[in-house]
């Protein structure tokens, strides 16, 4: 059987799991309910007098900076705690396709969690005439910022057998990938670092790969910082389920 | 059809396994006695590529398990010693997944997970969560799992451990059944089981083989012709050498 055929089985079996729990459910709400909460009232829509999902956008990576590690924190963790990794590593796949089969599995629940905003995109459309590519580049950038997101969580779980554990760590470095292109940091740096540092520095935050699709701008260069952290999570994921296998 | 050579096995400086070498043939039960922490369930983990080894190979009906993991692994049904399965599942979509995991599709699976579901009597349990089951049922599903693909090579860790009188004399039964076409590996504490079912055994302590030989010839060496007597004996004859050393 193909390896594609054996991914596709996995995510099959963890999308499953999703959908038969309340979890998902929960998630579900708790990202729409906050994602609108965020928009509507904190960003201030309605006062901006904008037909467009900026504000929207702009909640993005601080929101799924929880919620992302909160639906990935399982992933590798239970399997280790429940002992199942046992059964799943003696099946007849490698490492790296379980590995790919549970992270896609998440990735398409997340992505189908954010597409779920879309009545946010017929508001704006009836409020206005807004610019769908500009809010189309903004959705993509959504996917790519949770799959990042969700590598480093993936990572994070395979570290440990405690979610706890897994959920703050993959947390602490999420927000930090968010903060060294925060403005607010970046401005307090300049006080001690030249300016090519800090944008050396800010250069690898997702802020500033993510700024690009908010404003309907496909950079190849942010695709390639996004793929990149997600293959280099990924690759150091299966280095660290390698490692269990040595004992 | 399982051949193990040489392995060892530590783990924090600690040695687990000291040299374990054996094989199985096609229709032969190995029992794989020893006591707690002695080396059992980290071979079984060996076997089925779970652990690497530090030295020594296993080859599975002529696959390399550290060169052709995969291949080597479609030879073999496992049964995990916590039989470990996907708790959230309900048995039939558990059984479904392992089938497809293991290749197989159409007619092919509905008939192999029929099968399974005959032969660990299942029917009764097919649409309830793994969770909802008592530690019989669950032993059962982890057992149909590693049965689903009709597997050349069956390693069964503590099969029988938690299950009471009744479901341990099943699980005997469906082990004897199914031994002729195959190489069974099969680890449990309970000399009894040996006797039944057991066609070789295997004595392992503190990670070293200490005998290989049928139940038969185990009791022969022994005065009263009882199989717990000769596997007191040999335990401890091991303490008393390391006392004397």
């Amino acid at each position: 059987m193909s390896p594609t055929k054996m991914i596709q089985i996995i995510t099959k079996r963890e999308l499953s799991v999703y959908l038969g729990s309340p979890v998902a459910y929960v998630f579900l709400i708790a990202f729409l309910l906050l994602s609108g909460i965020l928009t509507f009232t904190l960003g201030n829509f309605f006062e901006r007098n904008e037909a467009s999902l900026g504000i929207f956008f702009n909640w993005m990576p601080w929101l799924l900076l929880f919620l992302v590690p909160a639906i990935g924190m399982r992933l590798w963790s239970e399997e280790k705690r429940l002992g199942t990794i046992e059964f799943l590593l003696t099946l007849p796949i490698t490492p790296l396709q379980a590995i790919l089969g549970k992270f896609l599995a998440s990735w398409i629940f997340l992505i189908v969690v954010i597409l779920g905003s879309f009545p946010m995109v017929i508001t704006v459309n009836l409020l206005g005439s807004p610019d769908n590519g500009v809010i189309l580049a903004g959705y993509i950038g959504c996917f790519f910022l949770a799959g990042t997101y969700l590598a480093i969580v993936c990572l994070a779980s395979a570290l440990t057998k405690n979610q706890v554990i897994a959920f703050i760590v993959s947390v602490m470095v999420c927000l930090l990938l968010n903060l060294i292109g925060f403005s607010p940091i970046t401005d307090l740096l300049s006080r001690w670092l030249s300016p090519p540092m800090i944008e050396g520095i800010a250069n690898f935050s997702v802020l500033s790969h993510f700024d690009g699709f908010q404003r309907g701008i496909l950079d190849s260069r942010d695709v390639i910082y996004f793929v990149s952290v997600i293959t280099c999570s990924l690759y150091i994921n299966n280095l660290v389920i390698k490692n269990t296998r040595a004992g | 059809m399982i051949k193990v050579e040489n392995l060892y096995k530590s783990f924090q400086g600690k040695t687990v396994l000291h040299d374990i070498s054996f094989d199985v043939q096609k229709g032969e039960v190995l029992g794989f006695l020893g006591p707690n922490g002695a080396g059992k369930s980290t071979t079984m983990r060996i076997i089925t590529g779970f652990l690497e080894p530090d030295a020594g190979q296993v080859s599975i009906c002529g696959q390399d398990v550290a060169q052709s993991p995969v291949e080597a692994k479609r030879y073999i049904g496992y049964l995990a010693e916590s039989a470990a399965t996907y708790q959230d599942m309900r048995v039939q979509s558990f059984l479904n997944f392992a089938a497809q995991i293991r290749g197989l599709i159409g007619v092919a699976k509905s008939t192999a997970i029929d099968r399974v579901i005959d032969l660990c009597h299942l029917e009764p349990v097919l649409h309830q969560p793994i969770e909802n089951l008592s530690k019989g049922f669950r032993q059962r599903v982890g057992l149909a799992q590693a049965l689903v693909h009709d597997p050349d090579v069956l390693i069964l860790d503590e099969p029988t451990d938690g299950l009471d009188p009744n479901q341990k004399y099943e699980v005997r039964g469906l082990i004897a059944r199914i031994a002729q076409s195959k190489a069974i590996v099969f680890s449990t504490h309970i000399l009894e089981e040996v006797e039944n079912v057991c066609s070789r055994a295997i004595v392992i302590n503190e990670g070293r083989i200490v005998a290989n030989g049928t139940p038969e010839s185990f009791k022969a060496q022994t005065s009263s012709g009882r199989l717990d007597d000769f596997f007191r004996n040999i335990t401890r004859s091991l303490k008393e050498q390391k006392t004397l050393n």
